[in-house]
């Protein structure tokens, strides 16, 4: 009985705010648009040296998609906050860090799978080899949903500031760097033809971690924010 | 200290010793009190007095810089949700989605708690007056209506404990007599308040008030 009402809280969290997501869909464009515009801009800054299109490719297209997921995470609490249902949400007969999951995976589903849907596109752009893109695809379905569990952290610390942009990108960023390198490395080996099976496990196990911990992290953070 | 800390089961919900600090002045402490069924406790004092931080901290959403906080013996930040689903909170804040409708807000306000689905959800917004408002987006309602919506809140809960800030911002003076009544009502079925309101309260001679005023201690 109450397992079946937690699993209906979590799930009416998640169509709550992916409704929420739909019905202000002009805000979420952005990150993705910035996403794309990042990455299509590249090649025409660097001119049509191909093959440092190519070196570059990987890189470019995981940092516009850790600063497009830095750009989309303020907006994680920050509605809940200024409403009042982040209080709600805390005096809840669930466990928060429950409830925070349901947020982060709806805002990763909002803000992330976007950027992976359109990763392919923006690969061919970017002249990374056709052998090397399900290697890409993989990486960003393992290493999106860590900007999110980690940036929400971040976001749960910074929301009851005024002026908490600057502050969270500083606390975020550096824990977004392992992702990044391990990421992009595995893209650039697999241009190589070399297996990537060590960074893409990596990757699997910091997806892991954060999942595991994230959540009661952010939920700790958020009765700090409150108090 | 040591002799208070023995556990009362009596009582349904008490403070011991509370204190609060904030910006490093101290809004109150020593305060001691307990809610008992068909109890409402009434915090009175001037702005900035520390009403709004002591209902928080019989929330639980804050913390008392010292003191105890029992619900029926056992301290509250132990019981954790376990407390939480006998209280329901309305702050300054209606907590509610300005791009959902109030029945989407009635409907993830009931799936926070501990589900009852007997319930009737548009029975709660028609015992606040916003029958025939259900589908509209609350953003579109006036500040009284939101506040009405907020109010709702609380009906759909079987919370024990009624936590209110300010219940009557933005009400006119209807809304205000028709609200009494709802919350005698829950007084009346052994259900507890601890409000703050700048309005001079209307409830009936058998309601019990427990007052406090936070400016003259």
């Amino acid at each position: 009985m109450s397992t079946l009402s937690l699993t209906s809280a979590f799930s009416l969290l998640l169509k709550r705010d992916l409704v929420l997501a739909y019905r202000r869909r002009a805000e979420l464009v952005n990150p993705m648009l910035f996403f794309v515009l990042v990455t299509a801009m590249f090649p025409l800054g660097i001119g049509n040296d191909a093959k440092l299109i190519e070196a570059v490719g990987p890189g470019v297209i995981w940092v516009a998609a850790l600063l497009a997921a830095l750009l989309s995470l303020d907006s994680m609490f920050r509605s809940d906050y200024d409403d009042g249902s982040l209080e709600q949400f805390m005096l809840s007969a669930h466990p928060v860090s429950i409830l925070v999951l349901a947020k982060i995976l709806a805002h990763w589903l909002v803000t992330g799978l976007p950027l992976f849907i359109v990763a392919p596109l923006l690969a061919v752009l970017l002249n990374i080899p056709a052998s090397a893109i399900p290697t890409l695809m993989l990486t960003l379905i393992l290493g999106t949903p860590v900007l999110s569990l980690i940036g929400s952290v971040g976001v749960a610390l910074t929301v009851g500031l005024r002026r908490g942009g600057v502050i969270l990108s500083l606390l975020v960023l550096p824990l977004f760097v392992p992702v990044l390198i391990f990421a992009t490395d595995a893209v650039k080996t697999a241009i190589v033809g070399i297996p990537t099976t060590a960074q893409l496990s990596i990757l699997s196990a910091m997806l892991v971690g954060s999942l595991v911990l994230a959540p009661m992290a952010t939920a700790a953070s958020l009765r700090i924010s409150l108090s | 200290m040591t002799a208070a800390s023995t556990p009362s089961s009596s009582v349904a919900y008490e403070a011991r010793s509370l204190q609060c600090i904030r910006d490093d002045r101290i809004l109150f402490e020593d305060l001691s009190f307990s809610i008992n069924p068909g109890q409402a406790l009434v915090l009175e004092g001037r702005n900035g007095s520390g009403k709004t931080s002591l209902l928080r901290i019989l929330c639980g959403i804050r913390l008392p810089e010292s003191g105890e906080l029992l619900w029926e013996g056992a301290d509250i930040f132990k019981l954790g949700p376990e407390f939480h689903e006998h209280i329901a909170y309305l702050g300054h804040k209606d907590g509610s989605k300005l791009d959902l409708t109030p029945l989407e807000n009635l409907r993830i306000a009931r799936g926070l708690g501990k589900a009852q689905e007997g319930i009737d959800l548009e029975d709660a917004l028609d015992q606040v007056g916003l029958y025939g408002f259900e589908d509209i987006p609350t953003r579109n309602l006036s500040a009284g209506q939101q506040r009405r919506l907020a109010i709702a809140r609380l009906l759909i809960t079987d919370a024990r404990l009624w936590i209110l800030d300010e219940p009557f911002t933005s009400l006119d003076r209807k809304g205000i007599e028709h609200m009494e009544r709802l919350f005698e009502g829950h007084l009346n079925r052994g259900g507890m308040a601890a409000m703050t309101t700048h309005h001079r309260i209307g409830f009936k001679e058998d309601i019990q008030l427990v007052r406090i005023n936070l400016s003259e201690r």
